[in-house]
């Protein structure tokens, strides 16, 4: 059994905070830069233009791109080998965050309460999934989830007989109501099948593959590019102010369902798509 | 095409001047407000109360700022969604405001508001947060500071870039923009 100690992973979460507020991930600012290839939009252009300006203050002058620093959201992929010692995963992980949001002088944006609504003060807790999986490994994704998009985010319990036309309509009628408030280019983050809360938490995880990365699954790395295309017909464009760069990507994850069910949730992400891995 | 520069507290001349997809930069002050500041500035009006600052010809920005690192005047500074402010917005356009400062839709009261009271709504890019902080020269807390980052600040900003999205006309350019680019 290989053993993982507590104040490795604060640390590790602490550094992976600030980095995904300063650091614009790779990925994201080379979608920025060939939208700006294909964008017909005048005033849309020049929206990436800040963006692409914006990312690198923010690497440069170690400063949030957003002050959305967002909620710390983290997928854990926990060895069934691997042994935390000197204290719990999630206590460890909130830890981190903690000291990452608090060090990194990121905004602190939850409410401890959803209804009394008074301010953590330390952005804590943390959203934490694990997945156990074989080998000794721990390997903690993170990332920082703006309000404005997760809110423009919907679930749809479809009838099976919706078939595929049902799925796509209700993808891009989300898109579609996200408009300007998501904050566009977006990232189209989709869970189809499982159940009710594992279609949500598959739409989720899909954000966490980089942009571009396609699924490895033919006919869904297709439906992809299909979606992709139509968003981008919609019109709306960088920060809805019209244009043809509506969304840098769609990612698809699926699962199978109950033969009465066919769920479809959709997870949208802003421009800003914040997400770090390390491996412990 | 060029930015107008503009400053507050903004004139009807300047409002009537400026039209829904014109790029502006702004100067002057500005004072940043979201959601639970608004929520108690209205509790405020309804007990008949005055407000911590007086809203008449300025504007508001929709705005909770991260932290100032050391050296910092703000951190990172960009627009909220506005769409959470539209319950609040007629009655402070009622009151004199002139013009609001977010990103995201407003609802059709909010427009018929800014057309009644010839006001203007502008949008800043939504998370280009460290960017625009750079155009804010000075802040100061007005009120609520408990309220940690959504206390009410006033800031005084120098060519803050934005986009017009509703004028004192009645055009909305998410309407128009999407309209001009979608294909069918």
């Amino acid at each position: 059994m290989r053993e993982v100690h507590y104040q490795e992973i604060v640390e590790k979460v602490a550094d992976m905070c600030q980095r995904a507020n300063y650091d614009l991930g790779e990925d994201v600012v080379n979608a920025f830069k060939n939208a700006l290839q294909t964008e017909v939009s005048e005033t849309g252009k020049d929206v990436l233009l800040q963006l692409i300006e914006n990312a690198e203050i923010a690497a440069t002058e170690r400063v949030p791109m957003c002050q959305d620093t967002g909620y710390a959201v983290f997928i854990v992929e926990l060895g069934q080998d691997c042994h935390i010692t000197g204290g719990s995963l999630y206590d460890a992980i909130n830890d981190g965050v903690r000291k990452g949001y608090g060090e990194g002088y990121l905004r602190n944006s939850i409410v401890g309460h959803p209804l009394e609504r008074v301010n953590t003060g330390d952005n804590t807790p943390a959203v934490v999934h694990v997945e156990m999986v074989p080998g000794d490994k721990l390997t903690i994704h993170m990332t920082a989830k703006g309000g404005g998009s997760e809110n423009m985010s919907a679930l749809k319990m479809l009838k099976p007989s919706d078939g595929l036309q049902g799925v796509k309509d209700f993808i891009l009628e989300t898109v579609k109501q996200a408009g300007p408030n998501a904050c566009p280019p977006i990232i189209v983050g989709v869970g189809i099948g499982g159940t009710f809360e594992k279609a949500a938490y598959l739409a989720k995880k899909s954000l966490f593959r980089p942009i571009g990365e396609r699924s490895s699954r033919p006919e869904i790395a297709a439906l992809e590019v299909e979606l992709m295309e139509l968003s981008n017909k919609l019109g709306i464009g960088p920060q809805g102010m019209g244009g043809r760069t509506t969304a840098l990507d769609v990612k698809i994850e699926i699962y199978p369902c109950h033969i009465a069910s066919l769920p479809v949730a959709v997870n949208i992400n802003c421009h800003a798509s914040r997400h770090k891995e390390v491996v412990l | 095409m060029s930015a107008k520069h503009i400053s507050t507290p903004l004139t009807d001349d300047v409002i009537q001047s400026l039209r829904a997809g014109d790029r502006v930069l702004i100067s002057g002050i500005v004072y940043a407000a979201r959601d639970a500041a608004h929520k108690r500035m209205i509790e405020l009006l309804d007990k008949g109360e005055t407000l911590p600052f007086d809203v008449q010809g300025q504007v508001i920005y929709y705005v909770g700022p991260t932290p100032a690192k050391p050296g910092q005047v703000i951190g990172s500074a960009g627009p909220t969604t506005s769409g959470r402010m539209d319950k609040y917005a007629p009655k402070l356009l009622d009151l004199g405001l002139k013009g609001m400062i977010g990103k995201g839709y407003r609802n059709q009261e909010v427009k018929e508001s800014i057309v009644k009271n010839q006001a203007i709504y502008f949008a800043s890019v939504g998370g280009s947060g460290a960017l625009l902080a750079k155009a804010i020269k000075t802040q100061e807390i007005v009120a609520y500071e408990d309220l940690g980052p959504e206390a009410i600040r006033k800031l005084t900003v120098e060519n803050f870039p934005a986009v017009v999205i509703n004028d004192s006309f009645g055009n909305d350019l998410y309407m128009e923009g999407t309209e001009k680019y979608r294909q069918d």
